[in-house]
């Protein structure tokens, strides 16, 4: 078992714990263990790294800085922070880049983290799970499958905070592969849609759900027309704003047929026959099991 | 009062005292003819009445203690802060569950927590505030209990914090739904409850109402205290 330092965030551990479990078992099967610092505190969310709000940087540092000690105290095996939630990985990752680009920011940083039991060196590196799958390589993802995804036909959703800003993304930009590559070494059929990056609307949901609710519709019906059966993210927020806001969808655009939306560990999950707990495809909304069963991948 | 210590000065609200420099800033104040009428309680560091803010000479370091525990320093510039100003929310136990949704539906503010760990730093009991307002941020009640275990609610996190949360209000909280929902209840509590209600210490507590006031001070003095129990 290879040891990783694991950051969930704050979502896996409340509204998305489906993701958290199915990522914790899915990495295991792969000879992943994931070691979740013992101390975490909120990775600070996108919406904090405004150009001159220095003040925000302190809560991704204090996670990376956490992750540095497990590293320091031997507890994992490389330098790597593994996220899952897109915000998270956005976060942290431009959060680092700021902290080892931009001296005067830094020297600001740790002046307020005066007094502390340590200090943060820069050293570790933010990571996204999918990142560290293409690294291991799809063969040996493909080996560790027991029940291939065959007949699934998987719409890959990457959203906008997995690939932008440019320079942080874990694939390119604009013509992204690493989601579709899983999902071949998991067999299932994959289908390319334009509006895999579009934003699914964020935290208009909160607000404005009119604005989900025709950006939703957009992004679903594109994967439809294109053949998809289920779409497959890598964050919470798009996973609410695409699946439990269809029902908003269904308000604004009666004629429209919901379809499945799950954490692309779900089916990792599924595909390495991990069985229910990992899956924990209960939590979803719509309830993907019909349609897993009707593909004849899931027991009645 | 006589002191024959060395005096040093210090500024109790801006005006200049000299006080023997080995008192705590309580009896310094004292010392120097203030009279406490709120913001002192046990004098032993464990009720929380008596939060302090001071700088130290020469640094621009906002520091926070207890009165009754903080040795005075020369060219220390002192203020009380006898209640720190929050709204106690109520709520039914029995009705709310052990999870971030019921946080933040009293103490929404604890979304904006910086991790700044200035909480932290405030805390005159070392506890990690920034640590349990985090855990129960994302729903670790088990966490939040037991690391703001030692919480005297004395308000100095609260009073420092940018993001002008409540942690002491905000713990007090995950406690309760801690003890009722996770920890449950105590064996041995609900043994003795048993036991008082089946009259096993009537006749005890008869005795103690109808002893002397030199009975119960011989008890009280020479009573046996086991620590370790």
């Amino acid at each position: 078992m290879t040891k990783l330092a694991y950051y969930p965030g704050c979502t896996l551990k409340t509204t998305a714990k489906n993701f958290d479990d199915s990522t914790v078992a899915s990495a295991k099967a792969l000879g992943i263990e994931l070691v979740e610092p013992e101390r975490w505190n909120c990775c600070g969310t996108v919406h904090a790294l405004a150009k001159d709000d220095v003040m925000h940087h302190l809560a991704p540092v204090r996670n990376m800085l956490r992750v540095q000690e497990m590293n320091s105290e031997g507890q994992v095996d490389s330098k790597e922070m593994i996220t899952l939630c897109a915000m998270c990985y956005n976060t942290l990752k431009r959060s680092n880049q700021t902290f080892n680009e931009d001296s005067d920011k830094k020297q600001k940083i740790q002046d307020i983290m005066f007094k502390e039991e340590a200090t943060y060196s820069g050293s570790v590196e933010v990571k996204h799970f999918l990142e560290t799958l293409k690294e291991m390589g799809w063969d040996k993802v493909k080996e560790a499958v027991k029940t291939p995804l065959t007949g699934l036909k998987v719409a890959p959703y990457y959203g906008c905070l997995l690939l932008r800003p440019r320079g942080i993304g874990i694939d390119d930009t604009d013509n992204p592969r690493i989601i579709e590559d899983l999902f071949e070494a998991l067999g299932a059929e994959v289908v390319n849609f334009a509006y895999k990056q579009k934003c699914c609307g964020s935290y208009n949901t909160v607000h404005m759900k009119e604005v989900v609710g025709d950006l939703a519709h957009k992004i679903l019906k594109q994967a439809k027309d294109g053949g998809a059966d289920i779409l497959a993210t890598a964050c919470p927020l798009c996973e609410y704003n695409l699946g439990p806001r269809q029902e908003q969808v269904k308000v604004q655009y009666p004629s429209f047929d919901s379809i499945p939306v799950v954490y692309f560990t779900q089916l990792m999950s599924l595909a390495f026959g991990l069985g229910d707990e990992a899956m924990a495809f209960e939590a979803n909304r719509p309830d993907p099991r019909p349609l897993l069963r009707e593909k004849g991948l899931l027991e009645e | 009062m006589e002191n024959n210590s060395e005096k040093i000065t210090i500024y109790v609200m801006g005006k200049k005292h000299m006080v023997p420099e080995d008192l705590t800033i309580m009896k310094a104040m004292e010392y120097s003819g203030h009279q406490f009428t709120r913001g002192a309680g046990c004098r032993g560091g464990y009720c929380g009445a008596c939060a302090t803010l001071y700088r130290k000479k020469g640094s621009y370091k906002l520091e926070g203690a207890l009165a009754c525990q903080k040795i005075v320093e020369d060219g220390m510039y002192i203020a009380q802060i006898p209640f720190s100003p929050a709204e106690k929310k109520t709520y039914i136990l029995d009705e709310i569950k052990p999870e971030a949704a019921t946080i933040l539906e009293y103490y929404p503010e604890v979304s904006r927590c910086l991790a700044c760990n200035t909480c932290t730093k405030a805390c005159p009991q070392d506890i990690m505030v920034m640590d349990y307002v985090q855990a129960s941020l994302r729903g670790d009640i088990t966490q939040a209990a037991k690391l703001s275990f030692d919480c005297i609610s004395c308000g100095l996190c609260a009073v420092r914090c940018p993001a002008e949360i409540v942690p002491y209000n905000v713990s007090q909280l995950a406690r309760r739904l801690y003890a009722k929902y996770i920890d449950g209840p105590s064996e041995h509590v609900l043994e003795r409850v048993k036991e008082v209600e089946e009259g096993v210490y009537d006749q005890d507590i008869k005795e103690l109402m109808t002893a002397s006031k030199e009975t119960l001070a011989e008890r009280y003095n020479t009573r046996e205290i086991d620590l370790n129990e």
